[in-house]
This record gives C-alpha cells, structure tokens and sequence, in this order.
C-alpha cells in the first residue's frame, strides 16, 4: 500500500470487555484491550482458540455486549447504545452465525426469513424483488425456487447461503461472519468463502471473519489478527503472517497444521482462564521459546516474566507483541 | 495378520435408505486407516454397523471379520464380548457421550467390571492408570465431566476405548470440534497410544488433510461406496477420482500462492441416498463426466501399486505396475 489508507470503517479502540464474578471472584476479562480497525472493503479475519475472546469481541464490535472499557466507531462515529440506534447500526453491519441450522426458524419459509430484515427496517420499494436479489448474490438461482422451501429441504451450504442473503438484503457495509463455514463439509467450504469474497469484489463488502481456522484466513483474508486470552498478539498482511509468523504462538499454530513443514511444536495445556491472565507476558506459561531457553538467550527471560506488552495498533502494519521477537528483529 | 476384513457390506436402514452399499475394507494390527467423505455418505454408519450398533430393523449384509470372526453371524452374548474387549469405539460428541451425572472415573470402570470381572479396588487401579496413558492426571476420575474442557473430555473417551484392551479402535471424529491445537495434542495421543499398544485404527473424519498426516491408508467414501483408496500420502497429494481431488484440493495449502483468494470447493450438494443418480453415482457433480457415466456404475478397479479408484477415466492397471505409471493413469 502506498497511498495512505482510507479511513476505517469498523474501529475498536482500548476495547475491553470484561464480565462479573459470582462470588466477588476476579472479572473474566474476555477482551483485555483491543485496538482493531477495518477499512471499506477489507476482509479480515481474527483468529485464535476458543476462549481467547474473539467471538465476545466480536459481539461487541456489533453493539451486543457493551464494553467495559473503550469504545467501538462506526464510519467515524462512536457507537451509541441506545435501541433505535443500535437498529439504526444493524442496517449497515449484519453478522452470520457458525450453525445456520440454529440461525433459521425452521417454521418460516426461505422468503420469510430473508425478508424478516426488510421488515423489521420497514424497507421502503418492492420486497420480493430485494429477497429475490438477495438470494441470487448469495448464489441461491433461481431465486424464486427457494422461496417457499422449509430450512429441513435444503443442504447445509444451501441454509448457510440463506443465512448469508438474509444478510445482504439490508445492503449493509460490512459482515461479521463467526466460523461461518465450520459446521459444513470441506467440500461446500470453499464454495461459501468464494461467495464472500465475491461479494467483496462486487459490493464493495468489508468482512471480518471469525475463526480458528487458519487455512480459511489464507483463503479469503487481508489481513489476520491472532488472538490469545483477550488481546491481540500478532497481526498484519495475511501472507506475511501465515507465511513469516513472528510471535511463538502464531508459529505454533501454523507448525501443528498437517503438512507444516518442520516439526509441529504441540503446546501442553490449555489457555488460562480469562479471570486469571498471568502477568508480564500473557503467553508465557506455554511459551515454547521461553520454555525452551531461548528467551533467556535472548537475554529477554525476565521481561517474558514480568512486563506486559502494550496494545497493538489497530492499523494494518505488521506488529507483534512478543519481547523476544523484538528482540531479534527491532523492525516489528 | 488381518485384524478386520469387511466383505461387501451393505446397510440399509428401516426407511429404505441405502447408507452403505458393498464397502469391502481391510485392516492389519498396527495399522491405522483413514476413512473420509461428505456428511452423508454412510462413514459413520459404517463405523456403527463394525459393532452392530445400528438400530433395530436396519438390514446389514455382507461379513465383517474381526480376527477371522464374523460379527454379524454372532450371537449377542459374543457380541457383547467383542464390543470393548475387542474393538471399541471413539465417539465424536464427547460432551454426549459421556453421562454428566457420574463422574468419569466410574464411567470408565464400568466396562472393566463388567467384562473382566475386575474388583472394585482393581478397576480403580486400572482408571488411574488409563487416565494417566490419556494425559490427564489419575485424581481427576473424581470429575464430572462438565468439569472438563473439551479436550480433556476427548482424551477420558479414549482412555475408556482401551480400558479392555482391545486390538481396534474405532475413532469417529474424535478432533471435530476441537482447536487446533488441542487437536494436535489428541491426535499425537492417539497416534502413540496405536503405536505402543500395536492397535488398529479405523479413524473416520471429514478432513482428508488429518487423515494424510496420521494414517498410513486413506479410504475415501461417497454415496455409500469406497470409490478410492490407496496410501495416504498418495492418494492426498495425488488423488485418481475427481470427488478424491476436490476434496484434497478443498484444503489450502498455507503458503501455496494458488489457492489465496481462491478458495476451492465442490459445486453441488450430496445425493439425497434415497433416490441416488443412475449411474456412477458422482455423476451430476464431475467436471469430467462422460455420456457413459449417467447410466454406467463404475466400480472400484487397480490403479497401480496398492490403489484402486471408481471412475472411468482410471484405465485398469495390474496392482504391480512402477510408480510413474500412476501418475497417467487419470489422464483419459
């Protein structure tokens, strides 16, 4: 990129997004500090296990969980959280559920469940020819043929596409898709990545992609933030991270894919719980480099133990918050 | 020695669906083969026929051998012996499978009373001792399972698969579900217990790429038949069968320049098993179809060293052929 990039879109600032204790214990701090932007157009996907945060961040970046700390913008403007503005938002950002079997009434016919949105906007001009449209973007041709289908007649894929025109009836701005594609065979996986990023191409939409699923960020995204107990941890381009990981969580990830090259580096345990992050580095009680001495080589073994890293940018440059990766190369 | 040898099975349920139709499998100790397909395509009932645990009124024909011992002609008491002792079988939902209101040291003893007649103190010895080659910590057979993460809950199935010491263990996506880094752990579980115990094992999942990195032989399934299969390796980097290619190729490669941006798919959905396309069955959704193949079966044939594929575009081949002529034997 050599002209400055737009202006964001999407724009997590501090965000932190913690919830209570029963019994007085420590807050879970699900999200723990989160700058994310994304800009008209882009597709990004953020990344991690389950329990790092990234599905409560994502919930928060629609206005469904109100954060605790930070604020969430929107073309500019902060995100308000009253009821007809939060309506008002939910035209221009719509999101796309894992399970579309969950997501669709299984009483209300195809058309119903794509005009519910139109409905609910009270949609100004002609209904079935928007459900029609709507339906035949999300590659359900022709359209009228699945109009008065049940959710039980279709295949998987075809439910998740319905999913998706439901969507893109309110012509928003930008999706948020949570693993919209792992509840389908591998198979009918790539068939609904190429339509998101068709629709890219085509309308112009921005995305942001939650999943575990790395192979899936190479498929579709721009950019990649990983994601590991509540903050961001390495993002940039998608190939220079897939391809050139810095941070000793993201290489570990990458090394346990089936063919990897190298040997996979299978971290023991799971991640800590949100209610108790360890201090100085978050990562550090399975970190394979501070664990395997060569932090101390480093000579950064103690700040892995006692300092915390400060919040990523939210921008697209390459940054990672890893001590020893600075150390190495004081670029990132 | 052959450990399990399936002739010609064939499932068919109450309602008339035809799951499997004429599955032939072999299976020597210490081997592990991976069975792979589309949701549908009868892998898992063929997983449940191997122990008879399909429902009453399902007609099953063909033979099933283990050690020699055909499972279907045996009486239920037999049955019942060879269930655990015999094989076992590694279900994929571990949070249904195992009873939340019993904690799971007691759901493992449970066959190690029941089938060897253990004492109460000698079961709780054995628990502990399963718990510990699974990875998790003797004291934790006090647990519930709801006290378990996901993971954890995977590796107590699999510690309650070898409580009777049997030669086959039959793994029905055991990582679905799963992180991928927890995943890895599972698998390295698996792949070592299998290992050092000089097991079989008969894994089923929809991901060819797991498949390639842990099994020795792939079978890949598709409207209730076998139509490839070969080594691992092989038959994943270099698969005969255009449904065998789509689905190999349907798992990018991270770094592979081809498929970013690109994500590849399978247009078309599953058959519907109850009212399968003439012919060979893959007809509708192959590129490469010829007129013939809408009223032709095509059935399994050689197709060089230790593969064979069900399409008309393999040009028969006698199984001692060199190894280059594998690689012509897809071009029409």
């Amino acid at each position: 990129m050599t002209t400055t990039p737009p202006a964001p879109l999407l724009s997590a600032q501090g965000l932190h997004v913690a919830f209570p204790a029963r019994h007085g214990g420590a807050p879970a701090r699900a999200v723990d500090g989160v700058d994310l932007d994304i800009r008209p157009g882009e597709v990004v996907a953020l990344v991690g296990e389950s329990g790092c945060g990234k599905t409560t961040l994502a919930r928060s970046l629609l206005g469904l969980v109100a954060p605790t700390e930070g604020r969430v913008t929107f073309d500019g403007e902060p995100l308000r959280y009253s009821s007809r503005a939060l309506k008002a938002y939910r035209r221009r950002v719509q999101l796309v559920l894992q399970d579309p079997s969950g997501s669709l009434n299984p009483r209300h016919t195809v058309y119903d469940a794509v005009a519910e949105g139109l409905r609910i906007h009270r949609g100004a001009g002609d209904e079935r020819a928007a459900v029609a449209q709507a339906l035949s973007r999300a590659g359900l041709r022709p359209p009228e043929r699945f109009f008065l289908r049940y959710p039980h007649e279709l295949s998987g894929g075809q439910r998740q596409r319905v999913v998706i025109a439901g969507a893109l009836v309110l012509e928003p701005e930008l999706l948020v898709a949570d693993e919209p594609v792992a509840s389908l065979d591998a198979s009918v996986r790539g068939e609904i990545l190429a339509l998101l990023l068709r629709l890219r191409t085509e309308l112009g939409l921005a995305a942001l992609v939650v999943t575990h699923d790395l192979g899936l960020a190479w498929n579709i995204a721009d950019r990649v933030a990983v994601m590991y107990l509540g903050r961001i941890v390495e993002t940039g381009d998608a190939e220079k991270v897939l391809t050139a990981p810095q941070h000793p969580y993201t290489q570990a990830l990458l090394s346990v894919l089936p063919e990897a090259p190298g040997d996979p580096v299978v971290l023991s345990g799971e991640p800590p719980d949100p209610s108790r992050i360890p201090t100085g580095c978050r990562f550090r009680a399975r970190c394979q480099i501070l664990a395997s001495g060569e932090a101390e080589r480093a000579g950064v073994a103690h700040r892995c133990r006692t300092e915390d890293l400060e919040v990523l940018g939210g921008g697209g440059e390459a940054q990672v918050a890893c001590h020893w990766a600075r150390a190495l190369d004081p670029a990132v | 020695m052959t450990l399990l040898e399936v002739r010609n099975l064939h499932v068919t349920y109450p309602g008339g669906v035809d799951a499997v139709r004429g599955v032939d499998l072999s299976l020597t100790a210490g081997q592990k083969v991976g069975m792979a397909g589309e949701s549908g395509c009868g892998k898992s009932t063929l997983a449940l026929a191997l122990l008879r645990l399909l429902p009453p009124g399902t007609r099953v024909s063909g033979e099933i051998l283990l050690n020699g011992e055909d499972i279907l002609t045996m009486r239920w008491g037999r049955v019942r012996a060879v269930r655990w002792a015999g094989a076992s079988i590694v279900f994929q939902g571990a949070m249904h499978s195992l009873n939340p209101v019993h904690r799971i040291g007691d759901q493992i003893a449970e066959p190690v009373l029941l089938h060897q007649g253990a004492t109460a103190a000698q079961a709780r010895k054995r628990t502990g001792e399963l718990l510990e080659q699974a990875g998790l910590p003797a004291s934790r057979a006090t647990a519930y399972p709801h006290e378990l993460s996901g993971g954890q809950r995977q590796r107590v199935m699999i510690a309650m698969a070898l409580a009777c010491a049997p030669q086959l263990i039959i793994a029905d996506e055991p990582t679905t579900a799963l992180d991928v880094m927890i995943q890895a752990q599972i698998l390295n579980l698996l792949e070592r217990l299998v290992t050092d115990q000089d097991l079989g094992l008969l894994m089923i999942s929809h991901d060819l790429a797991v498949l390639a990195d842990l099994c020795d032989r792939l079978v890949v399934m598709y409207a209730g038949r076998v139509i490839e299969e070969g080594p691992a390796r092989e038959v994943y980097a270099n698969a005969l069968h255009p449904y065998a290619k789509a689905l190999s190729a349907s798992f990018p490669h991270i770094g592979d320049p081809t498929s970013r941006f690109a994500p590849r798919g399978l247009p078309g959905d599953p058959p519907d098993p109850t009212e399968l396309p003439s012919g060979c069955a893959f007809h509708p959704r192959c590129a490469e179809a010829l007129d013939t193949c809408t009223t032709d079966d095509q059935l399994l044939r050689e197709a060089g060293r230790g593969r064979r594929a069900a399409c008309v575009h393999v040009r028969e081949l006698a199984a001692d052929v060199p190894e280059r002529a594998v690689d012509t034997g897809s071009t029409p």
